[in-house]
Formats: C-alpha cells, sequence, structure tokens
C-alpha cells in the first residue's frame, strides 16, 4: 500500500510517487536509476528516436520508449533486465558501427562524450558490425567555429531539434531516410549562408562530437587536463552562466551552464565563440607613463605615483572640482563601487558617471 | 527590466520597440521566439525591417525618432475604444483624466503622417496591446538614444499604467541592458546623482549618512554628467580618470571627445587593452580582465551573480578594485583597506537598502534579483506588484519634439546606428577574437536598393558619408533591410569611425547622446 497522497507506479518492484504528466525516463531518473539516452536532451520535447531508453511495462508487449511515456497510475516498470540490456547493447553496436571513432575529445563540447560514455558501459566489442560510414563529413564548411563531421552523427537530431525549438532558427534539418540520412542546411550549402547564427548549441547537445566546437579543438594538442569554471558572460545585459573551459593558465573555449539562470543552456555566438581576446598579445600587460610624450612600461609603485600625483596637483591648482570619473559597465561591481567612494569618500564630491550615456 | 527573463516566454501579446533583440540580446530574444511559437502575438515597432520585424504578427516600420507619436495615437486608440483598465488606473495611478484630454487630439491618423505607416494597423497594434491578457513592453537603445528618450520612456509608462500590464507574470515594461554590467554599474553608486543602490545624492538623510559612514562631508550636489564633463573637458574639468571604456571612440562627435580628452592637464584611463582613449592618458594602469577576475555583476533582470577567474592575470594586470584602492592610499584616503573583493562587495551590500539581504556567499548560484531588502527575503524577480515606488503610477503628458537634427537638402537621408550580432561595443574585444572576421569583416552601410539606384551608388563599392561634423568613407550593402530614405551601420569599427558624424544633441534630462538619428549625405567616390 502506498502511504502518498498523489498518483504512483511500481518500478522494479518499488512504490514510486510521480506528478501527472511526467514521464517513466524523468521518474526513473529521479529515483537514480541510470537508463541510457542518445536522443534525449532534458530542454528539448522528447523525440523518441534512438530507443535506447526502452523499458518494459506490464501488459504491454514490446519495450516502450521511456523519454516519451508519460505515466499512468498503477503501471509496472522495469528499468533494466537482461532483454533490455541485451537490446541496448545492440543499438549501440549498430550505431557504432557506422562511425569512425568512439571516442573524442571533450573540448568538442558539452556533451561529446555522451556516446563514448554509453559505449564503456556496455563494452563494446568494437568491429562487430564494422561496415560503410554514413554521412557526409562537410569538410568544405571552413567556418571557424563549427567543424561537421557527420562520419560521426548518428541521426538523434538534437542539433535539429535545439535549433528549431530553442534557438528558433530552423537553420538545418533532415534530408533522407535511413541509411542516407543526413543533416543539412536549407539549400546544402554552408553555415554561412544559412539561417545559422552561430550560436553553438548544436555542438553543446551533439552526443558523439560530430558537430565539434573547432575553436577550443585548436587546444587539443595541450598538455594539461581539462577544468572548468562557472562564470557569466562578460558581452551583453543577458548574463548567460557559462563554463569558462582551461588548460593549465590558457582559457581554451566556453561552454554554456545548462542550468544557468538566466539561458538555461543558450549561448550566443558572442558568449561561445569570442573568448579569446583574454590572452592576446595586445593586452596592456604592464603600467604605463608618458614619458617625453611617450608612453612607455613602467612599474606599478611609479605608475601610482604618478597618476596620484598628477591628480594632487590638479586639486591644488583648480580644487577637487576639476576632477572626474567614469566608471565603465563592463567591469564588476568592485571597480565601480571603489570608483565612487574614492570621488565621494576622497574628495567629497559626485563627480562619476558611467558609459550608460553613451 | 521589471520582469525576469523567464517571463519572457509569458506574454500573450509581445510589443518591442526599438530593440534588434536577436542581434543585440540573442539568448533573450529566443524566449520570445518561444513565446511566439506557443501561440502569442507579437507587434514589432522598428525604422528596420530587422529579424524580429520579419517574424513579427504586425510590424510598424516607423520614421526614426518618430516614436512618441505612434505611442501617444496608440494610447489615443485605447482611450477611444474603452480598453484602459479602469480598476488599475483607479487604485494604481494619478493623473489618468488630465492624460485622457491630452491624448484625444493624437489620432492615428496624426500619427500616420510622422511615422509613415498606415494609421490601421497602429490602431490594429493598440487594440492588440490593451487587449491581451498579459501584455508586455521590450524595448533597448532605439527608445532611449534620442533628445527624446525620456519622453519616448514615459509614453510607454503611459500606455503600461492604461493597461494595467505590470506587476503580474508575463507583462511589464523591460529595457533590455546593453553592457554585461552596465546595471550594475548603476547598482553601485557610479552616477552623479545616486549613492549605491539608488539613494539620492541631493536627499540630505542620505548625504549625512554616508558623510558619516565615510568621515568626511560629502556634496548634497548632483554631480555633473559625464556628457557635461566632456564638454567642459580643459576647461572647468582638469583631471579624469577613466575606467575601461573606450571613450573616444563609443562616443558621439569623436572628434570633439578626442579634443576634450587631449586639452586635459591630467588623464588616467583603467583599461585591459590599448584603447584609442588609453593612447591619450599620462597613465594607464592594465586591469585584469573577464576569466582573471572575480566579482560580481547584475544583469538586466537585476539578477546579481558572481564572475569568477579562470586563469591568473595576464603579465602585471591587477584588478580595477585593487589599483583604484591603491590610488586612494597614495592619495591619504582611508577606508580602502580591502584585501579581496568579496571585502568590496560585502561594503555595497552594507550601504545599500536594496543589496541589504545579499553577500557574498550568498549570491554564490544566483538565485537573487533586487531588492533583497533583508536576509530572509526571496529576492523580487517582478518590480512593482502591489505599488510603485512613488506610490500611484503618474501618467505624464509628453508631446512629440523633433529629433536635434532633421534631414533636409544638405543632408537628406537619416542615418541610424546599432550593433551587429558578431561584434561587440568598439570591439576591443570581439575584434580580437579569432574567427570572428570570418562573418564580420569589416563595417558597411546598408541601403534600400532603389536609394542605391536613385543615389547612384554602387552595392559593394566604398562611399562617403557626411554629417555637419565630419566624414567617413564605407561600403555600401544593398539590403531591404534599409527603409527607403534611412540607412544603417553599427560604430564598431575604429577604421570606420561612425561617432564623427553623431553627436547631434542629447536628451535634457538624462544627456543621453541621440545616437539613433542623424542627417547625412551620401556620394559615392
Ligand atoms: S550531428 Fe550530432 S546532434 Fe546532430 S543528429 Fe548527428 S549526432 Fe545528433
Ligand atoms: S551569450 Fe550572448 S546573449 Fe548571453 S550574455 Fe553573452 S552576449 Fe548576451
Ligand atoms: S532517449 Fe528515449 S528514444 Fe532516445
Amino acid at each position: 500500500m502506498s502511504t502518498t497522497e498523489g498518483p504512483t507506479i511500481e518500478l522494479d518492484g518499488e512504490v514510486v510517487a510521480y506528478e501527472p504528466g511526467e514521464t517513466l525516463y524523468q521518474i526513473a531518473t529521479r529515483a537514480r536509476r541510470e537508463v541510457p539516452t542518445l536522443c534525449y536532451d532534458p530542454r528539448l520535447e522528447a523525440f523518441g528516436g534512438c530507443r535506447l531508453c526502452v523499458v518494459e511495462v506490464e501488459g504491454i508487449r514490446n519495450p516502450v520508449a521511456s523519454c516519451t511515456t508519460q505515466a499512468t497510475p498503477g503501471m509496472k516498470v522495469r528499468s533494466s533486465t537482461p532483454a533490455l540490456e541485451g537490446h541496448r547493447r545492440t543499438i549501440l553496436e549498430l550505431v557504432a558501427s557506422e562511425n569512425r571513432q568512439i571516442e573524442v575529445d571533450p573540448l568538442s563540447g558539452h556533451s561529446s562524450g555522451e556516446f563514448a560514455a554509453l559505449a564503456r558501459r556496455y563494452e563494446l566489442r568494437p568491429g562487430r558490425f564494422a561496415g560503410r560510414k554514413s554521412g557526409a563529413s562537410r569538410h568544405d564548411d571552413d567556418n571557424p567555429f563549427i567543424l561537421r563531421d557527420y562520419d560521426q552523427c548518428i541521426s538523434c537530431y538534437r542539433c535539429v531539434r535545439v535549433c528549431a525549438e530553442r534557438e528558433g532558427d530552423y537553420a538545418i534539418s533532415v534530408v533522407n531516410r535511413g541509411f542516407a540520412t543526413q543533416i543539412s542546411t536549407e539549400f546544402g550549402g554552408l553555415l554561412k549562408d544559412s539561417a545559422c547564427t552561430f550560436c553553438g548549441q548544436c555542438v553543446q547537445t551533439c552526443p558523439t562530437g560530430a558537430l565539434a566546437d573547432r575553436k577550443a579543438l585548436r587546444a587539443v594538442d595541450l598538455p594539461e587536463p581539462i577544468a572548468k569554471t562557472r562564470s557569466v558572460c562578460t558581452y551583453c545585459g543577458v548574463g548567460c552562466s557559462v563554463d569558462i573551459v582551461t588548460k593549465g593558465e590558457r582559457v581554451v573555449g566556453v561552454q554554456p551552464a545548462m542550468d544557468g539562470p538566466a539561458n538555461l543552456g543558450a549561448l550566443c555566438i558572442k558568449g561561445q565563440f569570442a573568448f579569446d581576446f583574454v590572452q592576446h598579445d595586445d593586452r596592456l600587460k604592464t603600467p604605463l607613463v608618458r614619458r617625453d610624450g611617450e608612453l612607455v612600461p613602467a612599474s606599478w609603485d611609479e605608475a601610482l605615483d604618478r597618476a596620484a600625483a598628477g591628480f594632487r596637483a590638479v586639486v591644488d591648482q583648480h580644487g577637487p572640482e576639476a576632477l572626474y570619473a567614469i566608471a565603465s559597465g563592463r567591469a564588476p561591481h568592485e571597480a565601480s563601487y571603489a570608483l565612487q567612494k574614492l570621488m565621494r569618500a576622497g574628495w567629497g564630491l559626485n563627480h562619476i558617471d558611467n558609459c550608460s550615456r553613451a | 527590466m521589471s520582469n525576469p527573463l523567464a517571463d519572457m516566454e509569458k506574454p500573450d501579446v509581445i510589443f518591442c520597440i526599438g530593440t534588434n533583440m536577436t542581434e543585440c540580446h540573442p539568448v533573450a530574444a529566443t524566449r520570445l521566439k518561444r513565446a511566439l511559437a506557443a501561440g502569442a502575438r507579437m507587434i514589432v515597432a522598428d525604422p528596420r525591417r530587422i529579424r524580429l520585424a520579419e517574424i513579427a504578427d504586425l510590424y510598424l516600420p516607423i520614421r526614426v525618432g518618430s516614436d512618441v507619436a505612434l505611442l501617444l495615437a496608440m494610447a489615443h486608440v485605447i482611450e477611444r475604444e474603452g480598453l484602459v483598465d479602469q480598476d488599475f488606473v483607479a487604485e494604481r495611478t494619478e493623473g489618468f483624466a488630465a492624460f485622457r484630454d491630452h491624448v484625444r487630439a493624437f489620432t492615428p491618423e496624426w500619427a500616420a503622417a510622422i511615422c509613415g505607416v498606415p494609421a490601421a494597423d497602429i490602431e490594429q497594434a493598440a487594440i492588440w496591446y490593451a487587449s491581451a491578457e498579459r501584455g508586455a513592453i521590450y524595448y533597448t537603445l532605439g527608445i532611449t538614444e534620442h533628445i527624446c528618450g525620456v519622453d519616448n520612456v514615459q509614453s510607454l509608462s503611459n500606455l503600461v499604467l492604461m493597461t494595467g500590464h505590470i506587476g503580474r507574470e508575463g507583462t511589464g515594461i523591460n529595457p533590455m541592458r546593453g553592457q554585461n554590467n552596465i546595471q550594475g554599474a548603476g547598482d553601485c553608486g557610479a552616477l552623479p546623482n545616486n549613492y549605491p543602490g539608488f539613494q539620492p545624492v541631493d536627499d540630505p538623510r542620505n548625504q549625512e549618512k554616508f558623510s558619516k559612514l565615510w568621515g568626511r562631508e560629502i556634496s548634497a550636489e548632483r554631480g555633473p554628467t559625464k556628457v557635461t564633463a566632456l564638454a567642459g573637458a580643459g576647461d572647468r574639468f582638469r583631471a579624469f580618470l577613466i575606467a575601461g571604456e573606450n571613450t573616444v571612440v563609443s562616443d558621439p562627435d569623436r572628434a570633439h571627445c578626442e579634443h576634450a580628452l587631449r586639452s586635459l592637464d591630467h588623464l588616467v584611463v583603467i583599461d585591459i587593452f590599448p584603447t584609442e582613449t588609453a593612447m591619450l592618458a599620462d597613465v594607464v594602469l592594465p586591469a585584469t580582465s573577464w576569466a582573471e577576475t572575480d566579482g560580481v555583476c547584475t544583469n538586466t533582470e537585476r539578477r546579481v551573480q558572481r564572475l569568477r577567474a579562470a586563469v591568473p592575470p595576464i603579465g602585471m594586470a591587477k584588478p580595477d578594485w585593487w589599483i583604484i584602492a591603491q590610488l586612494a592610499k597614495r592619495l591619504g584616503f582611508a577606508g580602502f583597506d580591502w584585501t579581496g573583493p568579496d571585502q568590496v562587495f560585502n561594503e555595497l551590500c552594507s550601504v545599500s537598502p536594496i543589496y541589504a539581504g545579499l553577500d557574498w556567499d550568498r549570491i554564490d548560484r544566483g538565485e537573487y534579483q533586487w531588492p533583497v531588502p533583508s536576509r530572509d527575503h526571496p529576492g523580487t524577480p517582478i518590480l512593482h506588484e502591489g505599488s510603485f515606488p512613488r506610490g500611484r503610477g503618474l501618467f505624464k503628458q509628453v508631446t512629440l519634439r523633433d529629433p536635434a537634427e532633421v534631414v533636409d537638402a544638405d543632408y537628406p537621408v537619416w542615418l541610424t546606428t546599432g550593433r551587429r550580432l558578431e561584434s561587440y561595443h568598439t570591439r576591443t574585444q570581439t575584434g580580437r577574437a579569432a574567427g570572428i572576421d570570418y562573418l564580420l569583416p569589416e563595417e558597411v552601410l546598408e541601403v534600400h536598393p532603389d536609394d542605391v539606384a536613385a543615389w547612384r551608388l554602387v552595392d559593394g563599392e566604398k562611399a562617403r558619408m557626411s554629417s555637419p561634423r565630419g566624414s567617413v568613407t564605407i561600403r555600401i550593402k544593398a539590403t531591404r533591410r534599409s527603409p527607403r530614405g534611412t540607412v544603417f551601420c553599427s560604430f564598431s569599427f575604429d577604421d570606420t569611425p561612425v561617432n564623427l558624424l553623431t553627436g547631434s544633441g542629447y536628451d535634457p534630462i538624462t544627456q543621453t547622446a541621440e545616437l539613433k538619428v542623424c542627417p547625412v549625405r551620401i556620394e559615392a567616390i
């Protein structure tokens, strides 16, 4: 007997409560079952294409896809049986046989390791179905952001669906069926001639690395391990959450934070691909002071002394009313707070503004 | 924004005006697209046939600078059709009777002649917005960067007050902030009229509070705006400290601006790149950049979020707060002994009522939207739920003014400026990101194909564009995104310094520059 108020199902013999409308996959995941998926992305409409997430439901003859099946009260569900596991392995082996390579570099994208992780979990015997490779790679698409290696495509359509459902751009679609299935732009051309905005969402949802982050992959040979640091995009006021991808002391890429409160995993071209200004050679690396008309490198002590002396001289001659400060809309709070405090606590003046009037 | 970004998926009628959101705030725009897919209707008013216009249910291609006329006529229609939310007006607003009388003169036919859009479309827009269950307004610099920027915003507020589309889920009046922390700069008190937390400097209680806190008498007079300060540079103002903004390229009337900065006795610039502005300085101080800095920023929905350092600073670069504190100490000022950004932020929280419930640790996961007035407060995703800051919402009787300069025989074309998807501001950052040139190698001037022919220009060739302040050469791109008689380009490229031309005027209240309207002349070369 269930003690809960709401509807329940029986999952592997255990009574589990659920919210009406939930799918078997959602319930099973919440109950810590590791149901494998390939075509599933929690941000997208369930698609039911890969059939890896199948479960057995009492009274239904064939296994059902858990990601598309809504629970009904009292359903008796088994999430893992020898038959299901065998079925899942067969699917994975079939899919794997069409791909050139299973393991891909994790720099490829946020979800790029999903397929390889499943291959390891099911200890796939490579070569069992080894045959023709499906999908024609678009090596001619020389855009600097998105690698399109369709030899690696498993036709999960996550890229197509994220572009349509989340971005509303419909830049890519599925053409042909079966073995000839192909992900393509409207006229089969380059992404830059399509509706693509290079937001990189397709790259970040692709589970195989067929679509990959070309900029991040420039760092594939760096020996250090990959690390990720949660931060916020530096460009517009939407404030998308990102993971800054680093190797050692190098920023090598950016990945969206799937749980970012402002963006829910979305990014645009700037947040996704315009990160490499940070370690650009043009960065100011030392203080500079003007000497004989030229700006020349200086120590912090010298530069700060010069800066302070210049303000003091102006105050001595013209009073503090001759000073003015402009804060940046790009720098963090601490910069603006410190600057306004300098003007107010230091000179007693409200001679400060920011660049929003630009 | 009065409402959170998540609410952008919830209105049943969306009204976007002066916002090229798919290019300037792309991720926010995806939420609008999802609202449309779920059945919402969208009205877009913009001089250019931007992407948002293409997916709108109703597109109003208004002439640049004619927003007030459109909005007055929409108010007229809402009143005439009996679509005013009488309960809301009675309970939450004041000044409606006078406003109602005021708008009676401004018919859609009157506005149609000024805006260049059919009167029937203006009526349709007004009726859709007013009859919505949840109507929401979104705008950007296309509304504010005018001499009548304040009038534009007040006109939008009037529509909100008439219809009660505020203080509820999926409604509101929502400006989209352009720079990642421009909201934060205001929150922190980098404003001539406000202490941190928007506490007015001319309120004696605030003056007393901060004078006591910081141990010295602080002026109760509002400071001059940046625009006033730049105009008086070399004269009333002798020394500037500029943090991280490329004033020379981003500000209007570039020649004037450069001259102003050159005429200072002392200029100190803190930045991450040797920008055009930094090159004019006496002292340049290298700051740490994004990915090197721990700190805090606030997004357009007032969400307070953490920035985290992922790599050590380049060269000798230091965080801005450290640089400013060092300078303060050398000038003999007390209260700058911070040893980390957390201390700076926590001090801000202690002086700002809207951050009173926050501290460095509490914002770790970014779940708070200010105001957060106390530690047990959950934050405020939706503003104005029960009342407005001043109590009742006040109707303002706005009238139409011409832009500072209007087209004439010498300068017969409207130039309007903005941003593009791939580049950001003055390109100090995107210009140094590999690959961006693949999509956006140089600036182009977008001209309607009929105008290209009529003005004897050649698509893809360079032309000269001039205003009374200067001229630039720029490549012509024929496109129907521009209406006839109006051209567009961004101000991002230093080799096409469009802000040599702009700068005809400023809003008298906010002193925001009229970057959106500038009469020009275009000639083949
Ligand atoms: S390219 Fe990647 S995301 Fe797209 S269908 Fe193929 S495997 Fe799936
Ligand atoms: S990723 Fe794009 S939309 Fe998001 S904050 Fe950055 S610039 Fe704005
Ligand atoms: S994950 Fe359910 S069918 Fe692919």
